[in-house]
């Protein structure tokens, strides 16, 4: 069995924003780049299909864009993925979903895996088309936002989250697309051995198979948005902002 | 331009967002005609075409159908956009038929503005205007951006549509209700929630202490109940129970929009965050700025005093 684990390499979120030079992303100064959450799930989700069936399935990561994002890889590889595949891409940031899909399924069409783990969304971009966008180029079945995943004979039972904490439950058969939801699984912080472990695995860069499809969306303008100022912004020395909240709070809980 | 808006059927039920969607058609000008997927006995009380596919005849969850059925209508309807709300079943679904159009799809969309479509990015903290480049496009509206107004009540014009099926690999085996409640939060006059600020989870019980001291009940939000620092039975949110107390109190919080929905009808909103952009703010009556860790323990001290 294969099984391959799409990740993005995203900026953490408690960064500030501030837009590029033309106006269309983040400028990438100052930010600190970590592997996507949602990802990070479909790597743990990959490694414990692998240890629950002995080892036998091979994992492989894959990553679009530029050197950076082997930080990433590494760590997919340091977590128990045994080879990692790195499309490098310098426009990987803006290309719409629809481009990033069609390079991972060139990438994944003749390497025969059967099951395709990716998180539900990317943290920066948030579009959720991505996995079903590659399930719809390599032909697979698709079921997105898991938050339960058990697989045997040949397909994968999985629960999709909806609104409200309910859930439907669905088989679905291999090879297929599973895009994974928060929640799903605890992901595991590598240990240092295997980081030790994980600079001896493979990792290989590939080319992207060709010119990219066509974008069919493009960022226009990227911008902070005017928010609706809070209404009161308490800030000064510790003592000062507890007293202030605490009268505040005494105040509204009483008339609570 | 016409839009196809698809309404949402869930557990037998049509799902109330089908307002949200013609207030979206309404916003964007030009015809609309909507699609329903299920029993026609469940079709909207609205003006103007509905066309009607019958639930598939395997289950109510088929996303092969349910793109089928979207391609039909949007075929016979000659519509250029298909819109979704950005549900669990929306954004499930529309890209399937994004990718059978070989249209364009837009995600999570707040406004309409600039020529394109204005949609929330970086969880929540910036905005994108993304212009589509194809000639239809798919969209997914964001739950309470485009507010139900009401104002088509009528009877539709339906037009019943059998879609050319073929079944795939999934296999819908049924619902799951959610987990019963631990407590009920929706009745709390103050609640006091721990956010992924918190950093550990020991430090949940300074969150604790606070709301004890304030007579409160603590909530978290989703990353804390991930990370099983506290019971998912008081997680505030899409995914958990939507509040409405006198006083909320949020604890390293950043305000990702699904926990903005279920606590945006709280009366009076403290978040104290050391981010003082975070998304929080915008529904914040009051934003202190500061470490969690040793902010909250000195309120606590005073409240007891």
């Amino acid at each position: 069995m294969r099984i391959l684990v799409c990740v993005k390499q995203v900026p953490d979120m408690a960064a500030r924003f501030r837009p590029n030079g033309a106006g269309t992303w983040y400028g990438e100064e100052d930010l600190v780049f970590r592997m996507n959450e949602y990802d990070e799930n479909a790597v743990e989700q990959a490694i414990q299909v692998k240890e629950r069936l002995g080892g036998a399935p091979e994992v492989t990561a894959l990553s679009i864009g530029p050197a950076r994002v082997t930080e990433a890889l590494r760590k997919a590889l340091a977590m128990g993925c045994d080879r990692a595949l790195h499309v490098p891409d310098d426009a990987a940031a803006e290309r719409d979903p629809w481009q990033i899909a069609s390079i991972i399924a060139r990438v994944a069409q003749d390497r025969g895996f059967d099951l395709v783990l990716t998180g539900m969304q990317s943290q920066d971009r948030g579009s959720a088309q991505v996995g079903p966008f590659v399930a719809a180029l390599l032909g697979f079945s698709c079921a997105t936002t898991v938050v339960a995943f058990e697989l045997g004979d040949g397909r994968v039972r999985v629960k999709r989250e909806l609104e409200g904490g309910a859930r439907s439950a669905l088989e679905v058969a291999l090879p297929a697309v599973v895009t994974c939801q928060l929640g799903l699984n605890v992901p595991r912080y590598p240990t240092l051995p295997n980081i030790m472990k994980a600079k001896k695995k493979p990792l290989d860069a590939v080319a992207p198979g060709g010119e990219p499809a066509d974008a069919r969306a493009a960022t226009a303008r990227f911008f902070e948005p005017r928010r609706r100022a809070a209404g009161q912004v308490i800030e000064g020395a510790l003592d000062d902002v507890a007293a202030r909240l605490a009268t505040i709070l005494k105040e509204r809980a009483s008339v609570a | 331009m016409k839009t196809l808006l698809v309404c949402e059927v869930r557990e037998g039920k049509l799902r109330e967002s089908w307002g949200e969607l013609l207030a979206f058609a309404g916003a964007l000008g030009g015809e609309r005609e909507l699609l329903l997927i299920g029993d026609e006995g469940l079709a909207p009380a609205v003006t103007g075409r509905l066309w009607v596919a019958p639930p598939s005849p395997r289950g109510e969850f088929d996303p092969a159908w349910h793109q089928a059925a979207v391609l039909e209508a949007a075929r016979r309807a000659e519509a250029d956009r298909i819109a979704f709300v950005h549900s669990s079943w929306g954004w499930d679904v529309a890209p399937r038929v994004a990718a059978g159009l070989g249209a364009a799809q837009v995600s999570d969309v707040v406004a309409i503005a600039e020529g394109g479509f204005e949609t929330g990015c970086c969880n929540g903290k910036m905005r994108r205007i993304v212009a589509p480049r194809t000639e239809r496009v798919v969209v997914t509206i964001q739950p309470g951006a485009f507010p139900a107004r009401g104002g088509a009540e009528g009877t539709p014009a339906i037009e019943r549509i059998a879609p050319a099926y073929r079944p795939d690999g999934v296999t819908f085996t049924g619902y799951e209700a959610a987990a019963p409640r631990g407590v009920d939060l929706a009745r709390a006059p103050v609640i006091v929630s721990a956010g992924r600020g918190v950093g550990k989870k020991e430090n949940v019980e300074i969150v604790a202490a606070l709301a004890k001291a304030l007579g409160g009940e603590l909530g978290a939000s989703r990353p804390v109940v991930d990370a099983g620092w506290v019971d998912h039975g008081r997680q505030v949110g899409t995914t958990g129970q939507t509040v409405a107390p006198k006083l909320y109190v949020a604890c390293g919080i950043s305000g990702a929009i699904q926990h903005l929905a279920g606590m945006k009808r709280a009366e009076f909103v403290v978040a104290i965050n050391k981010d003082k952009d975070a998304p929080i703010g915008e529904v914040a009556n009051v934003l202190a700025v500061g470490d969690l860790v040793q902010l909250l323990p000195a309120i606590t001290a005073r409240l007891r005093r």
